[in-house]
């Protein structure tokens, strides 16, 4: 019983995690039908800008003070995972919005792979696993035979405060507005006034802010990153983002916890264990595209003239 | 009176296929003036490319007397001119409050809430349904709304594409009466419509289109009587 419950606590720590990613894919999906297989290394580099800006920016006396260093390293993980999402976007995306959909998807790989060489070969080290600080309170949380890191619940926090706060802005702002349109009619959002460069754009940063908080917050629990970080939870993320229905924000979210709860539940009951634990991910998934092909929360059909 | 819109020589192709060729016509400042025609004469094409969704392959298009078409078409609402096009293309799963926001999208001054208030007035049915999702209104209700939103950028010129499709006899009535009222309140309108009838009774001038070209123009009521106009599009011998 008290393992039960401990993986089902450790289940929503890892779908905290993948909800921050998996909103990245469902956002850019809905916008632009492209399933952007880089969106894990934006990740991915997050940690890296986060662990370069505490290794090189942070200064030395306030390295153990958390509530000084952490909202500095979130930051810098930030901002390099919006660069990044920015170029991709501009130089790789861009010049084939007109293509067929198969090139930018394949682009996406190639800049997924270029991606983890780049930071694998120009890191310092970074051809093994980096340790990564614990910018964050120290110890556990006890409640009776459950044990969270205090950094696995502030993971849970702040992935459920951010994916409300993506919801409203997209709900209730102007430009939430012109996103939800262009997602919707692209021709009739531009009738309207709306500049779709500046919608794919925003998208693009807003998944990558949330990605890039996802990677430092992911270094902060695990203590250590490495360059294949982004593929494997990313993964996991696009996994979450298609069982709840790609171009769904609440559906992105509740299979980022669905998608946590049966990797770890699968990797302490299921037999294989942690090793196999992609395969019960996977059977979830393709259950659910067999009797539900749009996911939880998607659109049965694409918008009606 | 001077020339709101001007199309001059306008030719347009998908891929090797001539859609639209050398059409030419001129919308005068508070006029309606309707395009006729049959189905794929162009018309909805001509119009797409106004609104810049297309290019040209040839010709001009001024409109307040700047060209206008090569600019990107999220640029050409703000220059004052709206289209509300075929099929109504409303965002379906946006409440009628949020489509008439988006029609506003360009606006920065803060008379978008009243101009919302006057939309509720003449047609009372979108104020008591703001809060619904258009996606699930009648033919007419959206007609209704797609006019609406597209009047909430306060535009200069408002082009209609087919207006009238899939509407019953009454509610075609209602929203001619509808656009007729916009034109008093100093809209100019550029109306395509298949219902012919109707459409040039309404016009102060109108064009005859045919397989990508202007066949035949004329003041509405002048063309309503014209023998060419009611063998074809009337259906009289």
């Amino acid at each position: 019983m008290s393992t039960l419950l401990q993986q089902l606590a450790n289940g929503v720590v890892q779908g905290a995690l993948i909800a921050l990613i998996a909103l990245g894919y469902t956002m850019v999906y809905g916008i632009i039908q492209l399933i952007n297989f880089a969106h894990g290394e934006v990740f991915m580099v997050g940690a890296y800008g986060g662990l370069a800006t505490y290794t090189w920016i942070v200064p030395e006396s306030v390295k153990d003070v958390w509530y000084v260093s952490l909202p500095i390293v979130l930051v810098g993980g930030v901002a390099v995972s919006v660069a990044i999402a920015l170029l991709m976007e501009r130089f790789a995306y861009r010049p084939l919005r007109n293509a067929p959909r198969l090139a930018p998807l394949i682009t996406a790989l190639g800049v997924s792979v270029f991606l983890q060489e780049f930071v694998r070969n120009f890191y310092p080290n970074a051809t093994a696993a980096l340790p990564f600080p614990g910018v964050f309170v120290q110890g556990q949380l006890v409640i009776g035979p459950i044990r969270v890191g205090w950094s696995g619940i502030l993971l849970i926090g702040v992935s459920v405060l951010l994916s409300i706060a993506l919801q409203t802005y997209i709900n209730r702002s102007r430009m939430g507005r012109a996103m939800r349109a262009t997602a919707q009619d692209p021709d009739t959002a531009k009738l309207m006034g709306v500049n779709p460069d500046r919608v794919i754009v925003l998208t693009f940063v807003l998944g990558a802010a949330l990605a890039g908080v996802a990677g430092v917050l992911f270094g902060t629990y695990l203590n250590n990153i490495n360059t294949d970080m982004g593929f494997q939870t990313g993964i996991f993320a696009f996994t979450a983002a298609v069982l709840g229905g790609v171009g769904s924000i609440r559906g992105a979210v509740v299979g980022a916890f669905i998608i946590g709860l049966v990797k770890t539940l699968a990797g302490q009951y299921m037999p294989g264990g942690t090793q196999y634990d992609y395969v019960w991910i996977f059977v979830v998934l393709i259950l659910v595209l067999v009797f539900r092909p749009q996911g939880l929360f998607g659109e049965p059909e694409r918008v009606r003239a | 009176m001077s020339a709101l819109l001007e199309v001059r020589d306008l030719s347009v192709a998908y891929g090797a296929i001539e859609a639209v060729r050398d059409i030419s016509f001129t919308v005068e400042a508070g006029h309606i003036v309707s395009l006729i025609g049959s189905n794929g004469a162009g018309k909805t094409t001509t119009l797409r490319t106004i609104s810049g969704l297309l290019r040209p392959t040839g010709g001009e298009i001024v409109f307040d007397g700047k060209p206008i078409h090569d600019q990107p078409a999220h640029t050409i609402l703000g220059s004052g001119l709206a289209h509300c096009p075929e099929g109504r293309r409303l965002f379906p799963r946006m409440t009628v409050e949020e489509n008439l926001q988006l029609g506003a999208y360009v606006r920065k001054d803060d008379g978008v809430e009243a101009d919302m208030q006057n939309v509720y007035e003449l047609f009372p049915v979108l104020g008591e349904r703001r809060h619904n999702k258009a996606g699930l209104f009648s033919g007419g209700e959206q007609q209704m709304l797609a006019i609406g939103r597209a009047m909430m950028s306060k535009p200069k010129l408002l082009m209609l594409d087919e207006p009238s499709m899939g509407l019953s006899p009454i509610m075609t009535q209602l929203i001619f009466d509808t656009i007729k009222e916009l034109q008093k309140q100093g809209t100019t309108i550029l109306l395509v419509e298949q219902n012919a009838l109707a459409a040039l009774a309404l016009s102060d001038h109108g064009y005859v289109i045919d397989l990508g070209q202007t066949t035949l123009d004329g003041p509405g009521h002048e063309l309503l009587a014209d023998e060419r106009v009611r063998a074809a599009y009337l259906g009289e011998d």
